[in-house]
């Protein structure tokens, strides 16, 4: 069905009848009994899965189920970058391929999901992160992927507001820059998702939780649900903090910890930061909202835990880095600070394929940086459901990586060392 | 310069009053000089001049006024302050006036009068909740980059960050206490009284400059006496007790795990500019118990246009009559669904105001505040409602209407003119930091509130007390009180008496009759009129019920998309309302929609309060070794690794880099040279399993070492991957030394605690880290021995005595010393280690005795061309976690005999036995002169186009002042079986170099020269 697109004319059009008209963005659905396949877990990644399984795969018969509400975890827990100058091979196509899909988001999903190309910078502080920062920028380039790598000078000219005085205690030697990174509005991708995949007859099932796997002979069936058992010839679990979690009542085991991560803004303020400014050696990331207000990454809370909740030091931690590359914003104020659960991987990079259960997927691991691969992660994800096998694209970050040692270390290249 | 018109005659004064009307303080608020009176805020201030109109809304820009008198504030942002101390944001009613003040108002221009966005109210039927995510997308995709973002920016944002760094400091502390109290009004200070007489450790926090809480705003009798005398006695009882912290200007901010409760303590604020001692304080505070007395704030009530200048909380009104002795307005209409209100009429009646009228949505008031202003003559309608308002810049005039049965839309019926309108929809406890400790909340229908829960308690033990507990009548806040002192004590161990609450005199506080949006002439939304619900974020209850139509049937959803409770204010007035407004547009009842998240921090916090000595130099201490100051003497160029400040060269005469590298290597060639080898981490492993411990964590055997010997040990992830190096001396039978590398050594030493602590608790051994116990000089070069023969008479060096990898105690220039030969340079090489104390003797001895032997210091620098030269790794430049000692063709310290070592299984695993792995080489250049990029990627084919094969990257590249020609390191695909291959490196700037890949040593491939 052609659905007539959203914009300032239909805006003017619904105000006329009070925006009495506008339909939801997404349908209420209760389930069904059979689907073709069912994705665990209503955040970008899933319901993006949901979306390019019906786009790009043409199944008819696709449900997103969700404990909660839709982009109600990880998604709308994050600090919304977006980038893809990863070191590795893998990593850097699999994420440029992400970055690809943002350029074009706004218009795929009709809805304003924001995405803006402020430009992203990694900073370098010491004659290692130089060399580190250089092997990513060559390493990026050569994988057609634009980056650049600006001395101190340049460094001031894209983000004026850093002290790049070298006598500060981490003097700022130069940064890498990617232009075509930025940052989106996370809540309308995640809204974006629901829409456009409802409207190609996906149906989004809010306040349902999975509480258990129909798996017979090694085959799952389908799962069990607050809402009664609903069977599909697919499963695919995308479900972050939560995955060690879901693969147990599956049967198998992950090598993911789930640990507590915050995030904070401030009070919302005039612009001062133009682009997102990243830097590993004194942990901060920090970008500037549409709203005015300054978003900053804390570290993980090294413990354990699927509570989202973290510990005040954390954050004490990330506001003195903050401090340390922005020395006037002392007297700007934390507005609010929230926690999530994130689930990491041994090697900072996540797992996308085949479980030991046929038919049963999973899409996990991403650690502190899911929220950039979101369009990529589902698009890769909905090709490995509906073929059965990953794409090219994914084949590297399979699960069995961990038994053959394949891995995709990202620590070191992830800007921000956790 | 008019001023004070609005301060109510001293005949008239309050008894409550708490200025100094003797005290005049001059500040100036949007240009324009003013004068309040010392104890006034920035908000009574203002309206003591009849200022009202002071910002202006975020979305339409209507104009907006002070609507509070506390941290509920929405809409008195201004910006306190110029220059370096200008802070944006703050809420004017919790701005502390002090001479001078200048404040301004935020997001307005050209001017706080005539503000050109105020054109977007033309615009308000598009711009409708969410509305950006539907619009901004005509034209091409670069204008949302180009135009379309870069003007919703410009709108958005309040005040403006300072201009440079802050001034100011501030601390940390820490604190400890048996029972915690939470606010000081009636109810914490009852129960910090009741606490206190157990013996407990008592703290007591109070957000406002005076303890007493709404004692300090309503007359009130407690004890006999007047209740703000009674609130001050106590509080000075308390303050005298030895064992009680009472703290004021500070604000409980947020509740963690294990009852860590962080709040900050604003200590000169309110002095203004330039006061002595740090600025703010942020305590972290461990209680036993904590009780939350943090009071309830009063909730506007929805109706058209109840946004106007001059429309405030019939509460806050009191407060400024009472506290401050100010006249908000002449001509007051009230609107209310409960009692309170009628005590706000009261008050600016005894002030010298007027009552046009009271409204009350409820059908048949009663009770004695109502007699008592009805008996002063005022209106009171009843099943009253306001349809709509007026006034530019200030309300002039309210649209009445009695209220349908049903609340369906009505006419209004007639009009009341006024220059303020008091509102009370009733009130909300303060629940925040009871649902930060996971305390879930019940709704009271009686009181039509959210309170704590008591059958589903915090998990952090925090019990309430008061009008956060859903509690309003005074005797029942103070026994509440007494009772949650007592019972907190006695949880944490003290005996506690029961205690009879003292008398009181206040008027019965009768629960309000709900009443969520009060209609106008049309419904929300259609009409003219904006019935706002979120005073900050411009959110009308027309953008809630979109909310609800477009499906965020969630209450998180519908916040996120109306913005509603998204402010600084956090929504502590407008939330109830909101979720309250989505109920009924659900069909819903409102327990079921139930609350969002509160989310820490209660009020705004400084990042300079969070960060507070972790600044400058002190963001991260630096280590310096013993040596430093010689270094420095000398001209040195520090770089920073990990923690530590190392020299990286000493340039001489106006030498650059290149230059002074070139010299330092050629002396540590040709003669000696000395490198301050201080920082390399040093850890001490003793105890009858050291030997079996360290087989397990290193690839080598270690347990076969003899004593005084060196072996230089590997040490890998659970993965296989390398990560760390260094070398292991074993000092005696059960006692070993290892050394790490500068910026590993804390990893390390964590990853021997962790696994000896969790692995294998059942090894005995210790583990400690004796970095900077020792001090180290790296002596390195031909004459290396001559020099160390001269100030080591006593000890004899000679290869034969001191082979290459031992280890020997003596004194070296009269210092107690370690002496390892040992050799990173590929010469011979001494590391002499000295008592950290004495590093700088014996770098002083060396250079005094080394003149004549031609002794050069050298940096880190010299020291990796050195290493590079003999082709030598350096963890963290050679690796990148991906690298394994195969591939770097360390397979010899790989121990083949030996038990199970961390990362031995993984070895074996498919993908690191490939064959076609990376390879350590070396790779000359095909121009001597050209050094190649660090970080340069390695292809086959130049002419590929991206994505490009990588074949490999270089490691370390240096122009050798050995081989006097320029020489790379590179981790290269089959490397080794590539030997005289050639690859490319196309660099950023175009350039393609071609290299030739040869083995990674480049210099004494014999090693011939280590031995002298």
């Amino acid at each position: 069905m052609a659905q007539r697109a959203t914009n300032l004319f239909s805006l003017a059009r619904q105000a006329l009848s009070h925006h009495r008209n506008w339909p939801r963005l997404w349908a209420a659905a209760e389930p069904r009994r059979h689907y073709q396949a069912i994705i665990i877990g209503a955040g970008g990644h899933g319901l993006a899965t949901a979306y390019y399984l019906v786009r790009e795969h043409g199944l008819s018969d696709v449900a997103v189920i969700e404990r909660g509400w839709v982009g109600g975890g990880n998604t709308g827990r994050n600090t919304t970058i977006v980038r893809s100058n990863y070191l590795w091979d893998e990593s850097a196509h699999l994420y440029e391929h992400s970055l690809k899909l943002w350029e074009g988001l706004t218009r795929e999903l009709d809805y304003n999901v924001m995405f803006s190309q402020r430009g992203v910078l990694n900073l370098a502080h010491t004659v290692h992160d130089v060399r580190e920062a250089k092997r990513r920028v060559n390493a990026n380039r050569l994988n057609g992927i634009d980056a650049e790598f600006l001395d101190r000078d340049g460094v001031k000219a894209v983000c004026p507001g850093l002290d790049v005085s070298p006598t500060r205690r981490f003097p700022i030697l130069g940064a890498t820059w990617q232009k075509r990174g930025g940052v989106a509005r996370h809540d309308a991708v995640a809204w974006g998702f629901a829409r456009a995949a409802s409207r190609l007859g996906v149906d989004v099932i809010e306040n349902c939780p999975v509480e258990g796997f129909l798996i017979d002979n090694g085959v799952c069936k389908g799962v069990r649900t607050g809402k009664g058992e609903i069977t599909a010839d697919k499963v695919g679990i995308v479900v972050a903090g939560q995955s060690s979690v879901l693969a147990g009542m599956a049967g198998f085991r992950l090598p993911v910890t789930s640990h507590p991560l915050q995030a904070m803004v401030s009070e919302p303020i005039k612009p001062v930061v133009p682009c997102v400014v990243m830097s590993g050696q004194v942990h901060a990331y920090v970008s500037q909202s549409d709203k005015g207000e300054l978003v900053l990454g804390a570290g993980i809370d090294r413990r354990n835990g699927y509570g989202q909740r973290g510990s005040f030091p954390v954050l004490e931690q990330e506001a003195a880095a903050l401090l340390e590359l922005f020395p006037a914003f002392s007297r700007l104020r934390l507005m609010r600070s929230w926690g999530g659960t994130v689930d990491t991987c041994p090697d900072a990079s996540p797992i996308i394929g085949r479980t030991p259960i046929d038919n049963l997927f999973i899409n996990c691991g991403w650690g502190t940086g899911g929220f950039k691969s979101t369009p990529g992660s589902g698009w890769v994800f909905a090709h490995t459901l509906a073929t059965g096998q990953p794409h090219p694209l994914n084949a590297p970050f399979s699960l069995d990586r961990f038994t053959s040692g394949a891995l995709i270390d990202e620590h070191g290249a992830a800007g921000v060392a956790h | 310069m008019s001023t004070d018109l609005f301060r109510i005659p001293p005949e008239l004064a309050s008894p409550l009053e708490d200025i100094d009307r003797a005290h005049p303080v001059a500040f100036r608020f949007d240009g324009k000089r003013l004068r309040g009176r010392a104890g006034d805020t920035l908000a009574s201030a203002l309206l003591a001049n009849g200022v009202h109109l002071v910002g202006r809304g975020i979305k339409y820009h209507r104009p907006r006024g002070i609507v509070a008198a506390g941290a509920e504030e929405p809409n008195a942002l201004v910006q306190v302050g110029q220059g370096t101390r200008g802070e944006p944001n703050l809420k004017a009613t919790q701005v502390a006036l002090f001479d001078n003040l200048s404040a301004a108002p935020v997001n307005v221009w050209p001017s706080l009068k005539f503000d050109a966005l105020a054109a977007n109210e033309l615009l308000s039927p598009l711009m409708v909740a969410g509305f950006y995510y539907k619009t901004f997308k005509e034209g091409p995709a670069s204008w949302w980059d180009r135009v379309y973002e870069p003007l919703i920016r410009r709108a958005a944002g309040w005040g403006k960050a300072p201009p440079g760094p802050d001034p100011d400091t501030y601390e940390h502390t820490h604190a400890h206490c048996d029972v915690l109290v939470i606010g000081a009004g009636p109810a914490g200070l009852s129960a910090a009284k009741a606490a206190a007489e157990s013996g407990a450790r008592v703290m007591v926090l109070e957000d406002d400059a005076r303890p007493g809480g709404h004692l300090l705003a309503r007359p009130r009798r407690v004890d006999g006496r007047p209740g703000h005398q009674w609130a001050a006695e106590t509080a000075a009882a308390l303050a005298a007790h030895p064992e009680v912290r009472l703290l004021t200007r500070t604000t409980a901010l947020g509740v963690y795990a294990t009852a860590h409760v962080t709040a900050v303590e604003r200590l000169t604020d309110h002095l203004g500019p330039g006061a002595p001692g740090p600025r703010q304080r942020l305590w972290h505070i461990r209680a036993g118990r904590i009780v939350l007395a943090s009071g309830a704030h009063e909730r506007p009530l929805v109706f058209a246009d109840n946004d106007r200048p001059g429309i405030m909380l019939a509460g806050a009104v009191g407060t400024y009559v009472h506290r401050y002795g100010v006249l908000p307005g002449r001509r007051a209409v009230i609107l209310t669904n409960n009692d309170s209100a009628y005590e706000t009429a009261l008050a600016l009646l005894d002030g010298g105001g007027s009552v046009v009228a009271v409204l009350d949505t409820r059908r048949e008031p009663s009770g004695p505040l109502v007699e008592a202003v009805r008996a002063r003559g005022v209106p009171i309608r009843a099943g009253y409602g306001i349809t709509g308002t007026t006034g530019r810049g200030r309300v002039k005039r309210v649209w009445i209407s009695p209220l349908a049965e049903d609340l369906s839309p009505r006419i209004a019926e007639t009009t009341l003119d006024c220059d303020l309108v008091a509102v009370s929809g009733g009130f909300s406890p303060v629940v925040h930091l009871w649902s930060q400790g996971q305390g879930k909340l019940a709704w009271d229908d009686r009181q039509a509130c959210f309170v704590p829960d008591p059958a589903r308690p915090a998990v952090e033990p925090i019990s309430v007390a008061g009008a956060a507990n859903g509690c309003f009548e005074l005797a029942e806040i103070l026994a509440q009180g007494a009772n949650a002192g007592a019972e907190a004590a006695r949880a944490a161990g003290f005996t506690a008496k029961a205690t009879t609450p003292p008398g009181v005199e206040a008027p019965p506080a009768t629960p309000p009759a709900p009443i969520w949006l009060v209609p106008s002439d049309k419904p929300p939304g259609e009409g003219v009129g904006k019935h706002f619900v979120d005073l900050q974020n411009d959110t009308t209850a027309a953008d809630i019920a979109l909310a609800a139509r477009e499906g965020m049937t969630s209450v998180e959803l519908m916040k996120r998309y109306t913005l509603a409770g998204f402010g600084t204010d956090q929504g502590k007035t407008g939330n109830i309302n909101a979720l309250a407004i989505l109920a009924h547009e659900l069909g819903k009842p409102i327990p079921e929609v139930g609350t969002t998240t509160f989310r820490p921090p209660y009020t705004p916090l400084t990042f300079g309060a969070m960060a507070g000595r972790q600044v400058g130099a002190l963001f991260a201490p630096e280590r310096v070794t013993p040596m430093h100051d010689r270094h420095r003497a000398r001209g040195a160029v520090f770089e920073d690794v990990g923690p530590w400040k190392r020299a990286r060269y000493y340039p001489e005469g106006g030498e650059d880099m290149d230059a002074a590298v070139a010299r330092e290597c050629r002396a540590a060639r040709q003669a000696v040279a000395v490198l301050d080898a201080s920082t390399l981490g040093k850890i001490e492993v003793e105890g009858p399993d050291a030997a079996a411990f360290l087989d397990r964590v290193y690839t080598n055997t270690l347990s076969t070492l003899g004593v005084g010997r060196i072996r230089y040990g590997l040490m890998l992830n659970d993965d296989g991957r390398l990560m760390d190096d260094g070398t292991v001396t074993r000092l005696g039978e059960d006692r070993y030394l290892l050394t790490t590398t500068t910026g590993g050594a804390a990893t390390v030493m964590d990853w021997l605690e962790e696994l000896h602590q969790t692995e294998w608790p059942e090894l005995d051994l210790h583990l400690t880290s004796v970095t900077d116990r020792w001090a180290v000089a790296q002596v390195a070069g031909p004459k290396a021995r001559d020099l160390l023969a001269e100030l080591a008479p006593d000890m004899d060096l000679s290869a034969q005595a001191l082979p290459f990898m031992r280890f020997v105690e003596g004194t070296v220039a009269g210092l107690p010393a370690r002496v390892f030969r040992i050799s990173f340079t590929g010469e011979l090489s001494f590391e002499v280690a000295v008592p950290w104390s004495v590093g700088g003797a014996l770098w002083d001895a060396l250079f005094k005795a080394g003149g004549k032997h031609g002794l050069t210091p050298f940096g880190t620098e010299a020291m990796h061309v050195l290493r590079a030269e003999k082709g030598f790794i350096i963890v963290g430049q050679e690796t990148d976690g991906s690298v394994t000692p195969l591939d770097l063709g360390l397979d010899w310290a790989l121990g083949k005999k030996k038990g199970d070592y961390i990362g031995r299984r993984s070895l074996a695993r498919a993908d690191l036995a490939r064959d076609d792995r990376k390879h350590l080489v070396g790779l000359l250049t095909e121009d001597p002169g050209e050094v190649l990029e660090e970080g340069a990627q390695l292809v086959d084919d130049p002419d590929q186009a991206p994505p490009m094969t990588m074949v490999g990257h270089v490691t370390s590249s240096y122009m050798s002042p050995t081989l006097e020609r320029s020489i790379a390191l590179a981790l290269v695909a089959r490397g080794r079986q590539r030997m005289g291959q050639t690859v490319h490196a196309p660099l950023a700037d175009g350039r393609v170099v071609k290299a030739t890949i040869v083995d990674p040593v480049f210099y004494d491939k014999e090693g011939k020269r280590r031995d002298g």
